[in-house]
């Protein structure tokens, strides 16, 4: 079984897993944060993105053994030192959840459009930033918002 | 407003878990010893089992026991329920076919749940379902609802024409003699489209059993977790109420699919005991959650409306076919009769309704309530039905409504409801403001300017929530009552724990229960705290369905809440020596009249646990009250949607360029939640209008929408922002003044946008889900019809 | 899913070694492809040899040709300045493959040597005249993409870069599957140097193909007006939920004249 190491919220971790073990699975069952979300087999969903070397993946997709030697980052990691991270605070703020499933993958994905796109976003910009993400309880206005105010504050 | 207390957007309590990633979902939790299971289902829609060969599954590593029908008849476990009595038209009770929770004999639908194995490990109980030899001989099968009365396909024994009952509601002659008056009738045929629910946690399960303690717990993802211990309980027959406990913890989203009781959970918690009482998880995969979650609508409609010289409606007559899937789920049978026929009156005054109700069979998943239940297909009848008339009498759509809405309260209408209260014009004037219906006519010219075809399409909906008073509903063959259970209980510190039956998927009842109580007793939003979802902890509970937790739910806490007051001011009088009569009570502090005594709410807490200043026989120490709240009536909100969609003709792509909602739900506990409920549902609603279909394949029976690579959830850019407004009428049945939003943004929306969309293409008809493909096709229609 | 054996070989001749001793072996690129396929048992392949060890990922743009390594993502071209500004329409094409998270993980060689039927990238190569480096060979788009899910790649061959001559404009418009968002119909056309048109369409059939008529029309004149008498003809065009044949035809028209408008 291979042996992987990573850095995960900025802690060093270390767990043996099996070649099809995914990075969401690892996370879940090993790391025991069980903040990544996991809502579909197709990788549509959006539920599971983590950040992976500073950019957003799917951890439903992505092997763990793949990520070896990887600087992973899950919503556990987002707020520093106590503090809230602006987006988690914006998402609050604007009501951008409701049943809290989607959260998690819809903040590291809007976290991760800021560090694409900046910090003046536009509607459309947001809208189709989300394109990875499907919230069911929202209609998405509020996590528009959210987002786009979010972001000013990062 | 501003504050924590009632009408202001109180930002909510339960957020800073969900934000940073410490929600507790039920696949969140791990027990010691946790096993896992998979489930076998079936390939056919339709199949005799000729065998079941376990041997080389349970030889697989890891694997504790394989277990089918055969074990649940040993167990003597009993089959799935359905818990309202639908009598039809003649009589005869409604023909439910037996619903196992693994398959005796037979299966009816892709994805019936045949056999369930369980392993150390979920890959090794996947594994060995793989290798579960199950001999199928294929039987007939239909999966159109149409179709379910003239094919040969049967799918229970106790349905020779698959139909489970023939119902009516309303006048047949009188209203036939209203057509037969009629100066104009207007007829449709209507499908309303097959939805899957989709919430975006799957379903998920967690049975064990405690050797020691010879009692059950349940681990579940459900709306309404003492519902399931019932029925466990009572009609599995697992265990008595107090050896199971039911946990429904952090529910991510249900829109109804969580309501019903389901084999996967029923099987974890009775399998349990058979590996030695250690835990059972399953978790669905999405693909299992598309097979074998109940599905929604799925209606086949003919409807008419008659009108007389004057534009006035005088009658209205439905027939409508509803598919049941393959077994009647939990509460499947009333929604296409009670909490659909019910509201076939809208906002309007219309003398006479008949309606009647085919419930049928057909090879596949059960169809239950989800997000409106009944209401979303009558509203769609209704102000499709409207807007056409209008359109053929040349009126103007909003002014044919208009004309015909209720205007005086309360009114009964020829279906059962009595609407209590009401302004439906004042709604519809507010969203013609807010949509400026005046600047159309330029918009549309601006878009034909731009190749594209600019269309405005109203709806005014009204439903009924707030479900419902129990003795009414058990007249009509409820099997249970829905009223819902409270308890207040104050901590000496001057604290609040409520306990409710309600149950939050993400309505946010930690915050807006909290401002109920904040504002009542005048205690520190933050010193309150709500207790659900767990059956141990809470006295008994209903659930949150039918946009009743407000309503109903808040209803029960606000009459615990006056025996708590009640009983403070005693407490309160007895420490302050002054008679009850004459203690106040007002922004938390109790003040005794004509004197500048008083006592703050904390210290009358404090008194009342220390009991050192009162006659312990004559006032009970401790400040903690319950009720139970049986609702006086429905609560109906109403409002109005306008939308606006613009059409590429080259590409049938339907945007929508602008989308009004008025709604009037009486006064707002917090507004900002309010309008979160609306936003969400109306994107549901669009959802069906424009993009999602369930679509079982004819001659296979298979599933062609089971995943999100072919089943469109509408996503972020598919949606604009839209124009919110309320309107307050107070609802006169409680003490808030309060109507349920959490469904009406999918009930009014639909129509709204195929008014639209028909208006845009100058058509009468067109399908949900009005994909680009639908559209496109219609726009060739056009121009054939053109050349 | 089913275990397999994991591999993350540093070089492309260690790579090949390992495909070659597999019993059933599977290159992976980003995996977004490839894993859900695994997920849902429909390949099961005893080992995974994962191509990111590999670190072939970057472009470089000469005076007639832009070289993009094997394991570059779509992400990174989409924003990568030169090919931005020597081929616009292949840098658009990357910035709307999937969504952000596939985009950060897909490689422009996961995707080809995959070559799903609805991929976009198929077109880009096919009406750019690309050619497909691999560790063997140079194989011309023309002759790479055999049908569906299939290609000339052997069953151990490595795309390790692909060359795409710079032309003088091009564009692509996409007509996404609603629910999955890949391409329905995608439509990416070319006028090269010499004022020749190329027009490759995705989606629409079982596998990338070219359109003959349409061809001729633009080299005359790369103007949307040069299509207005082509109707392209639905046979042997796919047909599903999401649209008919007749439908993907028409489309096909559509987006060839929406990537004509883009073409830069």
């Amino acid at each position: 079984m291979p042996t992987v190491s990573m850095t995960v919220n900025g802690k060093a971790v270390k767990g043996e897993v099996e070649g099809r073990t995914l990075l969401v699975e690892f996370i879940r069952e090993h790391l025991g944060l069980t903040g990544t979300h996991v809502g579909c087999d197709t990788s549509q969903c959006g539920a599971c993105v983590v950040h992976v070397d500073g950019k957003a993946v799917k951890s439903c997709s992505t092997l763990a053994a793949a990520c070896d030697g990887a600087a992973v980052t899950t919503i556990e990691g987002l707020a520093k030192d106590g503090k809230l991270h602006p987006m988690q605070e914006s998402f609050r703020e604007h009501h951008g959840l409701q049943c809290g499933f989607c959260t998690p993958g819809m903040i590291m994905s809007a976290v991760d459009l800021v560090k694409r796109e900046g910090k003046k976003l536009d509607e459309d910009t947001i809208r189709h930033g989300l394109e990875g993400n499907i919230c069911r309880c929202t209609g998405y206005q509020n996590i528009v918002k959210a987002v786009q105010a979010g972001a000013e504050k990062m | 407003m501003t504050g924590t207390g009632v009408g202001a957007s109180v930002k909510r309590k339960e957020d800073q878990r969900f934000i940073t990633g410490k929600g507790q979902y039920t696949d969140d939790i791990n027990l010691k010893d946790q096993t896992y299971a998979y489930f076998v289902r079936s390939p056919h829609a339709h199949a005799t089992i000729k065998s079941i060969n376990t041997k080389k599954a349970a030889a697989m590593p890891g694997v504790l026991g394989v277990f089918t029908g055969e074990h649940v008849k040993e167990d003597k476990i009993g089959g799935l329920i359905c818990g309202w009595a639908i009598t039809s038209k003649d009589g005869s009770g409604m023909k439910a076919g037996p619903h196992p929770i693994l398959a005796d004999g037979k299966v009816r639908y892709v994805g019936d749940h045949v056999a369930v194995v369980v392993a150390e490990t979920k890959e090794q109980a996947k594994a060995a379902a793989a290798l579960v030899d199950v001999k199928y001989a294929p039987l007939a099968h239909n999966v159109d609802a149409a179709k379910a009365m003239s094919t040969k396909a049967q799918v229970h024994d106790v349905a020779a024409d698959n139909r489970v009952y023939n119902w009516s509601i309303g006048d047949e002659g009188n209203t036939a003699a209203a057509f037969k008056n009629a100066a104009h009738v207007t007829k449709l045929d209507i499908v309303n489209n097959r939805l899957i629910p989709n919430a975006m946690e799957p379903r998920a399960a967690i049975g064990s059993y405690d050797t020691g303690m010879e009692a059950y717990t349940l681990y579940t993802t459900s709306q309404n977790p003492h519902v399931a211990r019932l029925v466990i309980s009572a009609f599995h027959g697992l265990c008595p109420e107090h050896k199971l406990r039911v946990i429904a913890p952090d529910v991510g989203g249900g829109f109804g699919s969580k309501i019903f009781i389901y084999a996967e959970e029923v099987v974890c918690v009775w399998v349990s005991k058979r590996v030695g009482g250690r835990p059972v998880k399953w978790t669905a995969e999405r693909t299992e959650s598309f097979l074998a979650d109940a599905h929604g609508r799925d209606h086949v409609t003919k409807a008419e409306l008659a009108t007389d010289s004057s534009g006035r409606i005088t009658g209205l007559r439905v027939h409508t076919t509803a598919s049941m899937g393959a077994y009647l789920s939990t509460f499947s049978s009333c929604v296409p009769t009670y909490l659909y026929a019910t509201l076939l009156s809208g906002q309007y005054n219309i003398p006479n309704i008949y309606a009647e109700v085919d419930a049928v069979y057909t090879n596949t998943a059960p169809v239950d309530a989800y997000r409106g239940a009944g209401r979303p297909e009558a509203t769609y009848v209704v102000e499709r039905l409207v807007e056409t008339a209008a359109r053929e009498l040349k009126m103007d759509p909003a002014e044919f409504r208009r004309k015909n809405f209720v205007t005086q309260f309360p009114h009964q209408t020829p279906v059962i409801m009595c609407y209590d209260a009401g302004d439906y014009d004042a709604s519809l004037v507010k969203a013609q403001e807010m949509a400026d219906v005046k600047g159309f006519a330029a918009r549309k010219a601006a878009s034909a300017k731009n190749g594209k075809l600019r269309g405005l399409g109203y709806s005014a909906y009204i439903e009924a929530c707030g479900i419902a008073p129990s003795a009414a509903i058990g007249s009509l063959g409820a099997g249970v009552g829905l009223w819902e259970s409270a308890e207040v209980r104050v901590n000496p510190v001057g604290s609040v724990e409520i306990l409710t039956g309600s149950h939050s998927h993400g309505q946010g009842h930690e915050t807006t229960f909290a401002q109920l109580v904040s504002d009542r007793l005048g205690v520190d939003f933050n010193n309150v705290s709500v207790v659900h979802g767990d059956t141990d902890k809470v006295q008994f509970g209903m659930g949150t369905y039918g946009s009743r937790s407000g309503a109903v739910g808040m209803h029960a806490i606000s009459k615990a809440l006056d025996k708590i007051e009640a009983k403070a001011k005693k407490v309160a009088a007895a420490v302050m020596e002054a008679s009850t009569d004459d203690v106040e009570f007002k922004n938390g502090t109790f003040t005794v009249k004509g004197t500048d005594k008083k006592m703050a709410f904390g210290e009358v807490a404090l008194a009342a646990y220390v009991a050192h200043k009162f006659n312990s026989a004559e006032i009970e120490p401790g400040l903690k009250e319950s009720a139970f709240h049986d609702p006086a009536n429905f609560v109906f909100p109403a409002g109005v949607h306008i939308c606006e969609v613009e059409i590429d003709p080259d590409t049938g792509v339907t945007e929508i360029a602008n989308y009004t909602c008025v709604d009037d739900f009486g006064n707002l506990i917090n507004p900002m939640i309010v309008e979160g409920q609306v936003q969400g549902g109306i994107v549901q609603g669009i959802g069906q209008a424009l993009a999602e279909g369930c679509v079982y394949d004819e001659s296979s029976g298979q599933l062609l929408t089971g995943s999100y690579m072919d089943y469109r959830m509408p996503r972020a850019a598919d949606v604009p922002s839209f124009n919110l407004g309320f309107t307050c009428t107070p609802c006169p049945t409680n003490p808030m003044g309060m109507k349920g939003c959490g469904e009406a943004g999918a009930i009014g929306s639909p129509p709204a946008v195929i008014n639209a969309v028909t208006d845009a293409l100058g058509i009468r008809e067109i399908a949900m889900p009005a994909t680009p493909q639908v559209v496109w096709n219609a726009v060739q229609g056009l121009k054939k019809a053109a050349e | 899913m089913e275990n397999f054996n994991y591999h993350r070989p540093s070089k492309v001749a260690d790579a090949v070694k390992l495909m070659k001793k597999a019993k059933d072996g599977k290159y992976l690129a980003g995996g977004h492809t490839l894993v859900p396929t695994m997920k849902q048992g429909l390949a099961t392949p005893t080992d995974i040899i994962d191509l990111s060890g590999l670190k072939n990922a970057g472009v470089k743009v000469g005076a007639k040709s832009v070289v993009i390594q094997a394991g570059t993502t779509h992400a990174a071209v989409a924003a990568d300045k030169g090919v931005r500004k020597a081929i616009p329409g292949l840098a658009a094409l990357a910035g709307g493959i999937g969504d952000p998270h596939v985009r950060h993980k897909g490689t422009i060689g996961g995707s080809l040597a995959n070559n799903d039927p609805a991929a976009d990238y198929p077109a880009a190569c096919l009406a750019l005249g690309a050619t497909i480096h691999t560790n063997a060979r140079k194989i011309p788009a023309d002759k790479y993409f055999t049908g569906l899910f299939s290609t000339a790649l052997k069953d151990d061959e490595i795309i390790t870069a692909v060359e795409f001559p710079i032309p003088k404009k091009s564009g692509y418009a996409k007509f996404p599957n609603p629910a999955s968002l890949y391409a329905m119909v995608g439509v990416y056309v070319v006028q090269d140097g010499k004022g020749a048109a190329r027009v490759a369409v995705t989606g629409a059939g079982p596998g990338v193909f070219r359109q003959a008529d349409m061809e001729v029309a633009l080299s005359k004149s790369f103007k949307a007006d040069a299509l207005a008498g082509i109707a392209v003809k639905p046979r042997g065009l796919n047909s599903d939920i999401h649209g008919s044949a007749a439908y993907r035809a028409h489309l096909i028209s559509v987006m060839a004249r929406r990537a004509l408008a883009a073409a830069k």
